[in-house]
C-alpha cells in the first residue's frame, strides 16, 4: 500500500490517505461531542509533550510541604505568595509539576500498553478468524477463560506475582485485554474473509499472513479505531487504579493514580493533594470516551 | 434446553478447573518461595525445609494439586498467614459484607438505569436521549477513586453530612454504606443504561411498533406492552454480567472507604502474600463471575423466545 509501483491495483497513495483523514477528522466537526473529547485529548498531549517547559518545578524537588493553592509560607521572604498554583503535597513536592509531568507518565505508558494489547489480540483475532478449525476453539477457549476473571482480581494477581514496574503493567494489561479485542477482531475476519478481493488474493497465490494483514485487517479498521479509543480510556483507568491500590509505577516519579494514593490519608485536611490528579485522570479519560462517542457517531452515519 | 444448561455447567466447571490450575501453577509452582511467604523472609533455611516436609510439598506437583483442590472443594482453603486463622473464617464474613453492599448498589441502579436507557431509547436522536447519554458517558469516564475523592470532598469535608471511612466499627451502619454506594451507583448505571438504549431504540424501529402505532394505540401502551418487554431482554444479561465489573469496582472502593469486605480482603492478602487466601479468594471471585455468566446464558435464552424455541 505504500509502495504503489509494486502493486497490481491502484493502491492509495500517501496523499490521497492523509486527505482521507483530514476529510475524516472535518467530519467530526459536525459532532459537538467529538470535538470536545479531541480538544481534551489535544490539551493533555500538549501539556505532555511541553511538560519540561510548563512546569515550574521539578516534579521529585522537594521545597516547602503542606502549602495549599496560590498561598505562600508564612514567614519565609525568599518565596513570593501564589507560587504554588496548586499546592504542595506532604513531601514539598509541586503538585502543579507533578500533575503536568504525570500528564507524560500516562500518555506514554497507556498508548504502548493499548498498541501491545492491540499488536497481540489483532493477531490472534485474524488467526481464529481466517484458519477457523482447532486454531480458533483454542484462542477462544483461552479467551474465554481469560475473560471470565474479574479484570481487577486478575491484574491484582499478576502484579503481586511478578511485581510492580512499567514493563509488568503493560503485560498484564496485555494479557487481560488481548482476549477482547481477539474476540471483535474475529467476529471482523468471519464477516471479511467471504469477500471478493479475499478469494482474489487467494487465486493470487497470496501467503495466509499477507492476505490476513494486507487485504483484511485495513478493512476492519473502522470498528477497530472505536474501540481503540474507549480502550485506551479503561487502559488510564487501569493504569490509575493500580497506582491508585499501590500497585503502580515505583515512586517517585509523578503518577496520578500514585499521587491520589500517597496522599488520600490526608484528604481531609488537605484535599488540594488528591482533587487535582482525580481531575486531571478523569478529564483525559472523559476525552478519550468523547472522541470515541463522535467517532462512532460518524462511522454510524455514511 | 436441558442439554443447553447442562452444557452451560459443563463449560462451567471446565473453566473452574483450568483456572484453579493456572493459579495454582502461578502461586505454587515455586516451593521455596511458598515457604518463605508462610514463614517470613527471616526464617532459617532449616525451618522452611522442616515446613516444606511436615505440608508435604516435596510430594510431586499434580499430587499437591489434586490435595488441594480436593481441600479446597470442602471448603478447607488453608491457614491464613496473616491473620492466623482458616482462610474460611475471614473470607465468608468479608464476603457476607460486599454481597450487602451489592445489594444495595444494584437495588438502586437497576431501576435507575433502566428508567434512563428506556426514556433515552424511546425517542432516539431527541435533546433528552442526547443528555442522559452524555452524562452516561461522563459518568462512566470518572474512575472510582477519583468519584470517591469527589463525593468525600462534597458530603464529608464540605457539607459534613457522611462518614469518610465505612469500618463499622460500632456495628453496621447504613450512613456509612452510602458513600460506597453511590461510588460503585454512579460508575456503572452509565453503562448499563447506554445498553438498555440500544435495546430499546431497535425496538422502537421494528415493525409491530410501527404496527402499534398506526393502529392508533395510545402511546404510552405501545411502549408499556409491546416495547419494553422485548426491549428488556438485552439488559438483563448486561445487569447479570455487571457482577463482575463490581468485583472488580468494590476492591477499589473497599480500600478507599476501609470498608472490610472482600475485595479489601483480596487486596490485602495479594499485598502481604498470604498465598492460600490469595487462591481461595480468586477461586471464590471467578466463582462468583463465571455463575453469573451462566445464569446470565440460560436466562436470556429462557426469555427470548425465538431461541428457546428454536
Amino acid at each position: 500500500m505504500a509502495n504503489p509501483s509494486t502493486s497490481t491495483m491502484p493502491a492509495p497513495t500517501f496523499g490521497t490517505a492523509l486527505m482521507r483523514a483530514v476529510r475524516s477528522f472535518g467530519l467530526l466537526r459536525e459532532s459537538w461531542v467529538g470535538m470536545i473529547g479531541t480538544a481534551l485529548v489535544l490539551f493533555w498531549v500538549v501539556v505532555a509533550i511541553l511538560a519540561p517547559v510548563l512546569a515550574p518545578f521539578d516534579p521529585n524537588a522537594t521545597l516547602i510541604p503542606f502549602q495549599k493553592p496560590g498561598t505562600a509560607f508564612a514567614g519565609n521572604d525568599t518565596i513570593p505568595p501564589g507560587t504554588f498554583w496548586l499546592g504542595t503535597d506532604q513531601l514539598g513536592r509541586d503538585i502543579l509539576s507533578r500533575v503536568i509531568w504525570g500528564s507524560q507518565t500516562v500518555l506514554i505508558y497507556a498508548p504502548l500498553a493499548t498498541l501491545s494489547a492491540y499488536t497481540v489480540g489483532i493477531l490472534m483475532g485474524l488467526a481464529a478468524g481466517y484458519f477457523r478449525g482447532w486454531i480458533d476453539d483454542l484462542l477462544s477457549r483461552i479467551a474465554d477463560i481469560i475473560l471470565s476473571f474479574p479484570v481487577l482480581v486478575l491484574y491484582i494477581i499478576i502484579i503481586a506475582t511478578i511485581g510492580a514496574s512499567g514493563l509488568n503493567i503493560i503485560i498484564a494489561i496485555t494479557f487481560a485485554s488481548a482476549p477482547g479485542i481477539m474476540r471483535i477482531v474475529r467476529g471482523l475476519v468471519l464477516d471479511l474473509r467471504n469477500r471478493d478481493y479475499v478469494a482474489a488474493a487467494q487465486t493470487r497465490g497470496e501467503g495466509a499472513w499477507r492476505i490476513m494483514l494486507v487485504e483484511i485487517l485495513p478493512n476492519a479498521r473502522g470498528p477497530l479505531i472505536v474501540d481503540s479509543c474507549l480502550r485506551l480510556g479503561y487502559v488510564i483507568i487501569t493504569i490509575g487504579v493500580l497506582g491508585f491500590l499501590g500497585l503502580g509505577l515505583p515512586p517517585p516519579d509523578p503518577d496520578w493514580g500514585g499521587m491520589i494514593n500517597e496522599t488520600r490519608a490526608m484528604a481531609l485536611a488537605f484535599p488540594h493533594m488528591v482533587i487535582y490528579p482525580c481531575i486531571a485522570i478523569s478529564s483525559l479519560i472523559l476525552g478519550f470516551n468523547l472522541l470515541a462517542d463522535g467517532l462512532r457517531e460518524i462511522s454510524l452515519r455514511d | 434446553m436441558l442439554i443447553f444448561i447442562a452444557k452451560r455447567f459443563g463449560f462451567m466447571i471446565v473453566t473452574m478447573l483450568v483456572v484453579s490450575i493456572l493459579l495454582f501453577l502461578l502461586l505454587e509452582i515455586n516451593v521455596e518461595g511458598v515457604a518463605t511467604k508462610v514463614l517470613g523472609p527471616y526464617s532459617s533455611q532449616e525451618s522452611r525445609e522442616i515446613w516444606l516436609e511436615k505440608n508435604g510439598y516435596r510430594d510431586p506437583l499434580p499430587e499437591r494439586y489434586v490435595r488441594w483442590l480436593g481441600n479446597a472443594v470442602v471448603g478447607d482453603f488453608g491457614q491464613s498467614v496473616r491473620f492466623k486463622v482458616p482462610v474460611g473464617d475471614v473470607m465468608w464474613p468479608r464476603l457476607w459484607n460486599t454481597a450487602v453492599l451489592g445489594f444495595w448498589v444494584f437495588a438502586i441502579m437497576i431501576p435507575l438505569s433502566l428508567t434512563l436507557g428506556i426514556l433515552a431509547g424511546m425517542r432516539e436522536g431527541s435533546k433528552l436521549d442526547r443528555s442522559i447519554s452524555v452524562t452516561g458517558i461522563v459518568t462512566t469516564s470518572i474512575p472510582e477513586f477519583a468519584s470517591a475523592v469527589f463525593l468525600s470532598a462534597i458530603f464529608v469535608f464540605w457539607l459534613k453530612w457522611l462518614p469518610g471511612t465505612s469500618s463499622m466499627a460500632d456495628g453496621f451502619s447504613f450512613k456509612e454504606l452510602i458513600l460506597p454506594m453511590m461510588v460503585l451507583v454512579i460508575y456503572d448505571f452509565g453503562y448499563v443504561a447506554r445498553m438498555t438504549r440500544a435495546s430499546m431504540a431497535e425496538v422502537m424501529t421494528t415493525h409491530y411498533i410501527r404496527t402499534a402505532v398506526l393502529k392508533g394505540l395510545p402511546y404510552r401502551q405501545v411502549i408499556l406492552k409491546h416495547a419494553l418487554r422485548n426491549a428488556l431482554i438485552a439488559p438483563f444479561t448486561v445487569i447479570m454480567l455487571q457482577v463482575n465489573w463490581l468485583l472488580s469496582g468494590v476492591i477499589v472502593v473497599e480500600f478507599f472507604f476501609a470498608y472490610k469486605g472482600f475485595g479489601a480482603l483480596l487486596l490485602e492478602a495479594s499485598l502481604n502474600q498470604d498465598i492460600f487466601l490469595i487462591e481461595a479468594c480468586a477461586m471464590v471471585a471467578v466463582f462468583v463471575a463465571v455463575g453469573t455468566q451462566t445464569i446470565a446464558d440460560i436466562g436470556y435464552t429462557y426469555l427470548n423466545p425465538r431461541i428457546r424455541f428454536s
